[in-house]
């Protein structure tokens, strides 16, 4: 049990990942998370603004299923299964993000400087979530996959364009965190 | 239940993401550093796995739980839209820690702030929609 408490390493955590995707691949489907957000616009009745919403999104019912289960997934491991560890990051990063400001680095999975209601409810704090869900969602969806569908599935289906997509995953990543980070949090 | 199995292949993605700390801003932000192997080493070994099962599937013809072919769909041929879009993703991954599955996964660990993640990624599908036809793919 206490070893299901702490933390999982690399090696547990990956080939649990690389399992999630054989299930779907085995049960007829596929691992992509990101188009459930075409499907939540098509719910809602985007459908008549664009033909790239005219789909029957009843056909995605099992994946909207695979993002419930996620939810209740995220809740039963914080809740049940954690022991409450500091996440163990290099004390490179620590040092790095207490010069930015960031303090706490790493007793919660996301720093309160971000997510927390106080900096939310700031002008620089609202435009930062937003701007961020902006990029993510119309980005992954130009892509045509994210993490899952292109990272995982498409590379260990050999396909090149997920390979092209995880390299431009990396330049927009890196020049966020290099260049533009210490803009936002460094001033 | 038909969609039962799917509930459950959730619950274990979502268990298995926050496990490993690959829902965690850290975590992304250490990476895009190169301060740890950690997370490249849950993604390596994810396709290392993933590369070496799809090939056993393929190759012993697996059939699916409903009795049909595997069949993965190729992804369209191309590059602009794979590298606009892969780093248009990348800016917004790195910024909000958190992409389309850690986005929900995080509700579940109790960010309700996460919400506005989702609903700004959501319009930003939907502008992605309207402006479909004039992009570069």
């Amino acid at each position: 049990m206490e070893y299901i408490l702490q933390p999982w390493p690399w090696y547990v955590s990956g080939p649990l990942i690389a399992f999630t995707m054989l299930m779907l691949v085995y049960f007829g489907k596929t691992f992509g998370m990101s188009s459930n957000l075409q499907t939540l616009c098509s719910i809602g009745g985007a459908g008549k603004y664009s033909d790239y919403f005219r789909f029957d999104w009843k056909a995605q019912r099992w994946n909207l299923t695979v993002v419930l289960g996620a939810i209740i997934g995220g809740f039963i491991a914080t809740q049940f299964l954690s022991d409450g560890s500091t996440i163990a990051l290099s004390s490179e990063t620590i040092s790095e993000l207490n010069n930015l400001g960031f303090n706490g680095v790493g007793e919660s999975l996301l720093p309160p400087e971000i997510y927390s209601w106080e900096n939310v409810m700031s002008v620089k704090g609202i435009s930062i979530l937003v701007i961020a869900g902006f990029l993510v969602g119309f980005g992954t969806r130009y892509a045509g996959g994210c993490t899952s569908g292109h990272a995982i599935t498409g590379l260990s289906n050999l396909q090149l364009p997920s390979l092209i997509a995880v390299i431009g995953f990396f330049i927009g990543g890196l020049i966020m965190t290099f260049f533009i980070l210490p803009l936002i949090f460094g001033a | 239940m038909k969609f039962l199995k799917f509930l459950l292949v959730g619950i274990f993605f979502g268990i298995v993401l926050v496990k490993s700390e690959a829902v965690s801003w850290y975590r992304i932000y250490e990476m895009f550093k190169f301060q740890s192997f950690h997370m490249y080493g849950i993604i390596g070994s994810a396709v290392f796995l993933g590369v070496l099962f799809i090939w056993i599937f393929k190759k012993y013809k697996v059939k699916s739980i409903e009795g049909k072919d595997i069949d993965l769909a190729p992804k369209d041929k191309g590059v602009t839209r794979y590298i606009l879009g892969g780093t248009i993703f990348g800016f917004g991954w790195a910024l909000a820690g958190a992409c389309p599955g850690p986005m929900y996964i995080l509700v579940g660990t109790g960010v309700f702030s996460m919400f506005i993640v989702i609903a700004a990624a959501l319009l930003g599908t939907f502008i992605y929609g309207l402006l479909q036809n004039k992009l570069p793919h």
